[in-house]
């Protein structure tokens, strides 16, 4: 049984078409790439996963249940979770604040006037377990406004990864990076995969990182689905090359 | 309670000891306690107004309508219903929360500008039926003919209605209580959650937080406790007419806020304080004592854009 189905989305702006006819299926488990040049549509394809956007036409089905027109908060309850292209996070408070707030929503409290000694004991651990993980637990006091970019990337995907995804959706998470940075998510996103088994569908540019931990890729060009398939497949296939590859590689 | 924990405590201490010797203070400085009063009930007011403005970052001028509101309630109460302090004070603060839990799920969509020029018409609204219903609210000519009751527990009563000093404390109390209910909110996983909107209000929505729903909550918890502020208001004066809801009260409320800086708890009591003690000082001296004010408001929003607080506060630390 899938996770998530996309079947046959568009997205117009205007007399633009952003996004055309595309569908994907993500099994539990799998770890997708999306590829594409500039805006290919990309973007625009995750915002309408996550319920920025809604689709002009299309279908949304996500753990059997039509997510299409649902409000983005609705979908992280049910367990979808997205980093932005451009970092969001909260720049003016603390790499533990920034945590704290999705974990409480994550185990229900987001209404609570107050917490039980206990609750808040295990609030606070698992906020250190998630800093932990990011490598952020030096940085735990330091506001995420004044931290090295990677390291502000990183605390955006704890955030989405506090609220115990059954999907993750990451666009572009290692832009702007430098190498060191590049392979420290690059490691950190194959763990997640690997070890707690999470459903990651991400978008990037480096086809290093791309080929390192897609275990399928699809391409997008001009809002279309060019191609879709593994690794070897997608290197192999001359339209992607064409369109895509060759550009990157020259 | 360790080094760093006083330290924190050290602020609140001070405010708190200041607010509790007010009435010895300040007469020896040249004030008197009806000014202390008006400090605190103003100060409530701002306060109020900024849990909205200064922490969920959603900017009303329209809260002068349900300070009306519980000014009127109280009021009105006293004088139609029952001749009671206690029980006018909740009835106009229910009244002025229900009004703002009706009226939120109609404004609370929109943002910035456009939010508050929509709070201002609907204040606008109730000024219009306070100063057109004669027959109820006395019109223009305001309220009157009631007065605040001693407040009579059965086997002891204090005379709040004659000793200017024990209708401070009361106030205090009532000061004390709602500041300390705000506080507790905001350290609250609900009060995070507002800090999260006001920092970034597209992460804090795609980390399930319905954000509309959460702005209402906390537009009707910040209208709740102004509407205490405009019962203690009326109460104070032991009158009410329509100003108390027209839309420049409202600003009065955000230049105290700013003023004083709203991104400190206290920034918007120390904004008030400032407001009265000119108010006060310059009406006496001067027609446009406002104009006065309109200044001084500019040169701090100017140079002090965190507001008086916030210029003492980064004194303090650095
Ligand atoms: N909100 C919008 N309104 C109008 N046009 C938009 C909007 N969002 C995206 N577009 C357009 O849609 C097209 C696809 O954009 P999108 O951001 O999805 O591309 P992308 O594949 O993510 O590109 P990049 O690799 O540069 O991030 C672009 O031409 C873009 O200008
Ligand atoms: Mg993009």
């Amino acid at each position: 049984m899938s996770l998530l189905r996309v079947e046959n989305v568009s997205k117009q702006f205007g007399s633009l078409v952003a996004v055309n006819e595309v569908s994907m299926i993500v099994e539990p488990g799998e770890l997708c790439a999306v590829i594409g040049p500039n805006g290919a549509g990309k973007t625009t394809f995750f915002n309408m996963i996550s319920g920025f956007l809604r689709p002009t036409t299309g279908r949304i089905v996500f753990d059997e249940e039509d997510v299409t027109l649902l409000v983005p908060a609705r979908r992280v309850w049910r367990g979808i979770a997205r980093t932005f292209q451009i970092t969001e996070v909260f720049p003016e408070l603390t790499v533990r604040e920034n945590l704290r707030i999705p974990v409480e929503v994550a185990a229900g409290y987001r209404l609570s006037p107050w917490l039980s000694r206990d609750t808040d004991t295990k609030i606070r651990a698992r906020v250190s377990e998630l800093m932990d993980m990011g490598g952020l637990a030096s940085k735990a006091d330091r506001l995420v406004g004044e931290l090295a970019h990677g390291d502000q990337r990183a605390t955006e995907i704890m955030m989405a990864l506090a609220l115990k995804p059954r999907l993750l959706l990451l666009d572009e998470p290692t832009a702007g990076m430098g190498d060191q940075e590049t392979y420290d998510i690059t490691q950190l996103i194959r763990k997640l995969h690997r070890e707690q088994k999470l459903t990651i569908v991400l978008i990037e540019h480096d086809m290093r990182v791309v080929f390192h931990l897609a275990d399928r890729i699809m391409v997008l060009s001009e809002g279309a689905m060019l191609a879709e398939g593994t690794p070897q497949q997608i290197a192999a296939n001359e339209a992607v090359q064409a369109a895509y590859l060759g550009k990157a590689a020259a | 309670m360790g080094a760093s924990e006083l330290n924190k405590q050290a602020p609140n201490i001070f405010v708190w000891l200041l607010l509790l010797g007010m009435p010895f203070w300040l007469p020896a400085i040249g004030g008197y306690t009806e000014l202390g009063t008006r400090a605190v009930v103003l100060g409530l007011a701002a306060m109020s107004l900024n849990f909205l403005l200064g922490y969920t970052g959603v900017l009303s001028f329209g809260h002068a309508a349900y300070f009306g509101l519980g000014a009127y309630g109280v009021g009105m109460t006293i004088r139609y219903l029952m001749p009671s302090t206690i029980v006018g004070i909740l009835v106009g603060t229910l009244v002025g929360t229900l009004a703002a839990a009706i009226i939120g799920p109609l404004i609370i969509r929109l943002r910035g500008v456009y939010f508050a020029m929509v709070t201002i018409a609907f204040g606008q609204v109730f000024f219009f039926i306070a100063f057109r219903w004669n027959s109820v609210t006395g019109g223009d000519d305001g309220l009157s003919g009631w007065t605040r009751l001693p407040l009579d527990f059965g086997f002891a009563s204090i005379d709040i209605q004659h000793n200017a000093r024990a209708f401070y404390y009361f106030v205090l109390v009532v000061f004390a209580l709602s500041v300390g209910a705000m506080a507790w909110l905001l350290r609250s996983p609900f009060g995070r959650t507002l800090i999260a909107i006001r920092e970034n209000e597209q992460r804090a929505r795609f980390l399930g937080i319905p954000v509309d729903q959460h702005i209402w909550i906390s537009w009707v918890i910040s209208c709740c406790f102004v509407s205490v502020a405009g019962a203690l208001y009326a109460l104070l004066n032991n009158f009410i007419d329509p100003r108390a809801l027209y839309w420049s009260q409202s600003g009065d409320f955000v230049i105290m806020a700013v003023l004083g800086g709203m991104r400190s708890f206290w920034g918007p009591l120390i904004g008030a304080a400032i407001f009265v003690v000119l108010q006060d000082y310059l009406s006496s001296q001067t027609e446009n004592w406002m104009s006065f004010v309109g200044l001084f408001f500019v040169l701090v929003v100017l140079f002090f854009p965190r507001g008086v607080l916030g210029v003492i506060r980064r004194k303090v630390t650095s």
